[in-house]
């Protein structure tokens, strides 16, 4: 329509086209083949081992933007133009969260589904599981003589003064409390709650780390964190082993059940612009390379059968996930949270 | 805040040259004003969502223990950082003492750190695992840290204590400049009368700087109101971290964005108070004859080393410790696993992005304010308090609501592409670092607002009339006479800029494309691994970086003024 204008009209098209040129030079890379763009709450110096090795196993580069949080809502913003392929989550909540906001599409892959038990995925498909954290207690070896734990105790007047946790309000513990709702009602949940903050030695704060420490400190004997953790202070950090030292996991179980588990999981994306990709970056993810590295790596528990454990990991006794579907837990999650307010458990 | 004297440019018939300034600065204020408001606009229309029986709760379980937790935090912010800023910009301007020279650049660094930082270190330090309470424990041969009672740095005290050490400059750094170029002939008159030190400063000294203590004051405050990191670390339930897990555990960005706009109405309501109560003083301080500074006053005996003492110890606690604590990690660290080459380009892409967001801050903050000198307007005055409350708003929400408008923008753009039969650009700004550099500038410009209007109002309306009878435009009188005397200004506001924008992290982290990581968003990676402190060198870089601008401010500026006026330094 301008090519007949004027010369005066001619000259910001020309200007545009170029322009245009040059940015799609510069931003359609993102599309380019051999290419998978992740959007990750993973913490990209745990997960980027896992994108080397996929990259030199398959030659597509990985492109990562990690975040703590807002990345659903990024995804659902960019719309169809969103770069993002695939996001990698560390709680239930956030898969179904990712799910519920519109921005994923089934993962269609048998592998997966042969891989991934059907309590540890969306039953349409949205979300697989990659790998299982538990959340367990931290006990004092000089302490807590004893060597078996249930939730439930945790809010027993034999604790008072005696436990440490963080946030009640971060997701690793709504997800724990939500369990426990899914256990016993919102009731007895509450009550729980109550028990349990009665029993705290400080106001939550800090991370698990730090409540690892303050048990081997002795401001309090037992305290609440995931199962990779406690590893990555034995081994990765020599200022931390003290506080590994110190302490003894204990892998609590539900009365009439067993241990509490979260999961890091994948979200293939609505509008995945490198979808072919991003679905061998996922099934990769799954594979036994991947999943030994989730292991041995990072001190968690792999999705798949058949990976040997990381021997610390080995050392906290056999694992026995408690069997409720993980969409149940995320369910309640907001009910969870809204206790947590509700009894004061921060304040 | 401009003495009403002052009369519109165009009103006055000047030519059509001063008429196109007053539209381009004018233009300038609006799009400001426009760029503030576009995030927030976004959140109150996604504030529309249902959110079911949220305020309920909120108003039931949350709000109360959240609002007090919040007040009691910040005023106990706004205390520490008075005490500490105002009295050691007091003894720096007064007094001559030993090491007064190096600590009145000094009492600036503690901007450097992030404060989720000092929240690492300190918990680190003060801990039960850490020296000074393993020290103690073999001083006094306790067994664990339940035999005796120490303060756990984790609490509100502890909150507000760590806050006010590394906010403190904010107030410093806007009182030192009022004592020092405050008129010599009050002081003079005041001590010929008798008056002492101390009564000169309570009664003359403090109401003269009470304006730009105001700013520096409200600077420290919003930037507390904003933090999450610190506060969750420390286990401070604030307004701002009830926000955060209302929008994170009921997956309620609705939600979120109504507490967040309850939130700002209350900042609002709380800038618009203080302005309120500033509206009848006004003081130009700086005349020709005025502008000559009294000499400073030599301590002797126990004073001098009081008074060193007194500008040290905030220096010590707000950055020589932390820095020490990070210097001392890195070398640790570089001696087991070496120097990461990873960190190059983060720490070059922080200072370009710092870089390019710092001059687009003092460039639009200047002029926006320029024109509410130039253009007496309602409309243009109202535009520039609009531009400046991006400030206020916690970096993630910010974020959040920045995201639709730049998206918006995006597919505007691809439409016209395409309309012109080009193919689709993809997202343009939300995909580049621009989304980020317009995310600082709008969360930064307050600064430069303040600042600017802070330089202008010290500037007597008699020299733009002086200036303009003697027939100067707005750009000469820009170019020769509010430029000049505004340099401290100037260099003031490009430094917390600078430095605000090196340390940035919430919006960084959300809104930075594919594969570019900046030194803060390359700590908080391992920080949440709860390791921070094997992200000390990146720590120590951001804060390496700032420390030139703050040099620069500490001589520069003060030389600066020397020069103009003979009589000071």
């Amino acid at each position: 329509m301008t090519k007949t204008k004027s010369s005066r009209n001619t000259r910001p098209w020309r200007t545009l086209q170029c322009l245009a040129v040059a940015t799609a030079a510069t931003t359609t890379t993102a599309a380019a083949q051999g290419e998978v763009n992740v959007y990750t709450y993973r913490e990209a110096k745990l997960i980027q081992p896992l994108f080397d090795a996929f990259t030199k196993a398959s030659g597509i580069k990985v492109n990562v933007v990690s975040a703590a949080s807002g990345l659903e809502q990024r995804i659902q913003t960019e719309g169809v133009n969103s770069p993002a392929d695939v996001l990698l989550a560390v709680d239930i909540s956030r898969l179904e969260a990712a799910v519920r906001a519109g921005i994923t599409q089934p993962i269609k892959s048998k592998l997966l589904d042969q891989v991934v038990e059907p309590r540890y995925r969306d039953s349409e498909g949205h979300w697989y599981a990659l790998s299982m954290r538990a959340r367990v207690a931290y006990a004092s070896k000089e302490r807590v003589p004893q060597t078996a734990l249930h939730y439930e105790d945790l809010a027993e007047a034999t604790w008072k003064g005696k436990v440490c946790i963080r946030s009640g309000q971060h997701y690793y513990n709504i997800a724990l409390f939500a369990a426990h709702i899914v256990k016993h009602g919102k009731i007895q949940t509450e009550q729980w709650l109550r028990g349990l903050k009665a029993n705290l030695a400080q106001r939550p704060s800090g991370g698990d780390r730090e409540t690892a420490r303050d048990v081997a400190a002795g401001k309090c004997d037992l305290g609440i964190g995931n199962t990779y953790y406690w590893a990555l202070m034995a081994h990765a950090n020599p200022a931390h082993k003290p506080w590994a030292d110190a302490t003894r996991v204990i892998l609590p179980t539900f009365k009439n059940g067993g241990t509490h588990v979260n999961v890091s999981g994948v979200v293939l994306t609505r509008h995945a612009p490198n979808g072919a990709n991003a679905m061998r970056l996922i099934e990769w993810l799954a594979g036994e390379q991947a999943q030994y590295l989730h292991a041995d790596v990072n001190y968690e528990y792999p999705i798949r059968a058949g990976i040997a454990l990381n021997p610390t990991v080995a050392g906290y006794g056999a694992l026995n996930p408690d069997p409720m579907p993980l969409a149940a837990i995320a369910q309640q999650a907001k009910a969870a949270a809204d206790l947590v307010d509700q009894v004061g458990f921060n304040n | 805040m401009i003495d009403a004297k002052a009369r519109d440019w165009s009103e006055r018939g000047l030519a059509g040259s001063h008429e196109r300034w007053t539209v381009a600065l004018s233009a300038v204020a609006i799009g400001a004003a426009l760029l503030a408001v576009a995030p927030l606009a976004a959140l109150a229309v996604l504030a529309w969502g249902e959110t079911g029986d949220l305020w309920l709760h909120l108003i039931r379980y949350v709000m109360p223990d959240a609002l007090i937790q919040t007040a009691l935090l910040l005023m106990g912010v706004a205390a520490v950082t008075i005490a500490i800023g105002v009295g050691t910009a007091w003894a720096v301007t007064t007094f001559q003492f030993p090491g007064r020279n190096s600590l009145r650049w000094m009492l600036v660094l503690p901007l450097a750190i992030p404060t989720y930082l000092v929240a690492y270190v300190y918990a680190d330090l003060l801990d039960p695992f850490g020296p000074v309470q393993s020290a103690l424990r073999a001083l006094f041969g306790w067994r664990s840290a339940a035999d005796y009672w120490f303060p756990s740095v984790r609490s509100l005290p502890g909150a507000i204590l760590l806050m006010g050490l590394v906010l403190y400059p904010y107030v410093y750094l806007a009182a030192r400049a009022m004592f020092q170029t405050q008129a010599a002939q009050f002081a003079e008159a005041a001590r010929v009368l008798g008056a002492r030190p101390l009564r000169l400063a309570l009664q003359i000294s403090l109401p003269l700087a009470r304006p730009a203590i105001a700013v520096g004051v409200a600077l420290a405050l919003l930037e507390t109101l904003n933090d999450i990191g610190l506060s969750e670390y420390l286990g401070v339930q604030t307004l701002t971290l009830s926000i955060f897990s209302t929008w994170q555990n009921r997956g309620s960005l609705a939600g979120a964005s109504q507490i967040a706009c309850v939130m700002l109405v209350l900042v609002v309501a709380l800038v618009a108070l203080e302005r309120y109560g500033q509206r009848h003083r006004n003081f130009t301080a700086m005349t020709q004859q005025g502008a000559r500074f009294s000499p400073r006053i030599v301590l002797r005996g126990h004073w001098r080393y009081l008074a060193m003492l007194l500008c040290l110890v905030p220096v010590a606690l707000g950055f020589l410790l932390p820095v020490g604590f990070l210097l001392y990690e890195a070398i640790r660290r570089m001696l087991v696993v070496g120097f990461d080459p990873d960190l190059i380009r983060p720490a070059a892409t922080t200072v370009a992005l710092a870089a390019i967001a710092t001059v687009l801050v003092l460039s639009i903050g200047f002029a926006a304010v320029a024109a509410t000198r130039y253009v007496r307007r309602m409309f243009v005055d109202t535009c520039v308090n609009l531009a400046g409350i991006g400030y206020a708003v916690p970096g993630v929400v910010l974020a959040l609501g920045l995201l639709t408008p730049l998206v918006l923008i995006d597919q505007g753009l691809n439409a016209v592409v395409r309309a012109f039969g080009g193919a689709g650009v993809g997202l343009l700004l939300t995909g580049s670092i621009a989304a980020v550099v317009i995310a600082y500038v709008i969360r930064f410009l307050a600064i430069a607002l303040g600042f600017a209007q802070a330089g202008f109002s010290r500037i007597a309306p008699e020299f733009d009339e002086a200036a303009r009878m003697l027939g100067a435009g707005p750009a000469t009188l820009a170019r020769t006479i509010h430029l000049p005397l505004m340099r401290p200004a100037l260099l003031g506001a490009a430094l917390l800029v600078f430095v605000d924008c090196l340390k940035e992290l919430p919006a960084t982290l959300l809104l930075r494309p594919l594969n570019v990581e900046t030194l803060s968003t390359y700590i908080y990676q391992y920080a949440t691994r709860g390791s921070f402190e094997e992200g000390a060198l990146a720590a120590l870089i951001i804060v390496a970086v700032g420390i030139p601008a703050v040099l620069l401010i500490g001589r520069h500026a003060d030389a600066r003024i020397g020069k103009t006026f003979p009589g000071g330094r």
